[in-house]
């Protein structure tokens, strides 16, 4: 046996780095299972499929940004989102489908964030897929616990007198947060204000501030 | 369609969530069974998701509210003030009166 093969392992065959780096779990098998029985039995097709996903990454959290700079602009829709989240959603185009939306605004004296304990209920519609760290068991049980400990690491530290209302999504309702409006933007226009709103500050783990986020 | 059951609780009104442990998909997260807080709104009716888990239908649907309560009264060893809250959502079954 030369040198070389000595790399490739005792069996000698070239040893290739595995495509996942994790076995499939009990639920991504059965996904696969039921979506090609699906398509096996002609209900679905592979393009049906491919563009449920398509449609669901092109939501972005600008939809959302579009929605709190429209609020910060026109206080008479501003009433109507806080009232009735989804319609008023509707009335800038944005279809939430099934999704029942509460607003919670952010002010001098409350400051809102979101989480789902249970699993990871999201507004989807508007803000795109959740981040990672949504979905996480640490950010899911100590945002409950602890919300100012959380707020900190994220960069958010509020004072005492502002009381924080954590928001958990266990049932029908998805929530989105209206951050405050930053001061110094009084003579920015709702294009350029959507362009400050970044989907930490509509989950309420982050504020608004004068520049885009991640700028 | 079978009417939903009609609402017991009004906002304000003070509630106590049942401290129960029934099997099953349970959509009450288990750190607030047995905690008072008051309705901060009612949300409508929905099929009752203990049901809906087990492919029946979930009729006739559930009032759901928001129920506010005190971190304090949540976590006794809570850090923060004691004006800080959380809101969660909860079927009305979950639902005591407090008298």
């Amino acid at each position: 046996m030369s040198h070389e093969h000595h790399a490739h392992g005792p069996g000698g065959a070239h040893e290739h780095l595995p495509d996942a780096e994790e076995r499939l779990g009990y639920y991504q098998t059965m996904e696969i299972a039921v979506r090609e029985l699906l398509i096996e039995k002609g209900i679905i097709t592979p393009a049906d499929v491919r563009m449920a996903v398509e449609a669901m990454d092109a939501r972005t959290p600008a939809q959302g940004a579009r929605v709190v700079a429209r609020a910060w602009t026109d206080p008479a829709y501003k009433a109507r989102l806080l009232a009735d989240g989804s319609a008023a959603c509707a009335e800038l185009g944005i279809d939430m489908g099934p999704t029942r939306l509460v607003v919670v605004e952010n002010t001098e004296r409350v400051h809102n964030m979101i989480v789902c304990t249970l699993c990871s209920c999201y507004p989807r519609f508007l803000l795109g897929l959740p981040p990672d760290w949504y979905k996480s068991r640490e950010y899911r049980s100590r945002a409950v616990r602890e919300p100012r400990a959380v707020l900190a690491e994220f960069g958010t530290v509020l004072p005492d007198d502002v009381e924080v209302r954590v928001h958990d999504s266990t049932a029908d309702m998805r929530y989105l947060v209206l951050p405050r409006r930053p001061a110094g933007t009084e003579n920015m226009d709702e294009a350029t204000l959507a362009s400050l709103v970044g989907r930490d500050a509509m989950i309420g783990v982050a504020l608004v501030e004068t520049k885009p986020p991640g700028s | 369609m079978t009417t939903p059951i009609a609402p017991r609780f009004t906002p304000g009104e003070r509630v106590r969530v049942r401290r129960a442990f029934p099997p099953g998909h349970v959509r009450t997260p288990w750190y607030i069974r047995g905690c008072e807080g008051h309705v901060e709104r009612l949300c409508g009716a929905f099929p009752n998701p203990e049901e809906l888990a087990y492919n029946r239908d979930g009729l006739p649907a559930q009032p759901l509210y928001r129920v506010r309560f005190r971190q304090r009264e949540v976590w006794p060893d809570y850090a923060g003030p004691g004006h800080d809250t959380i809101d969660v959502e909860i079927y009305q079954h979950w639902l005591e009166e407090v008298r």
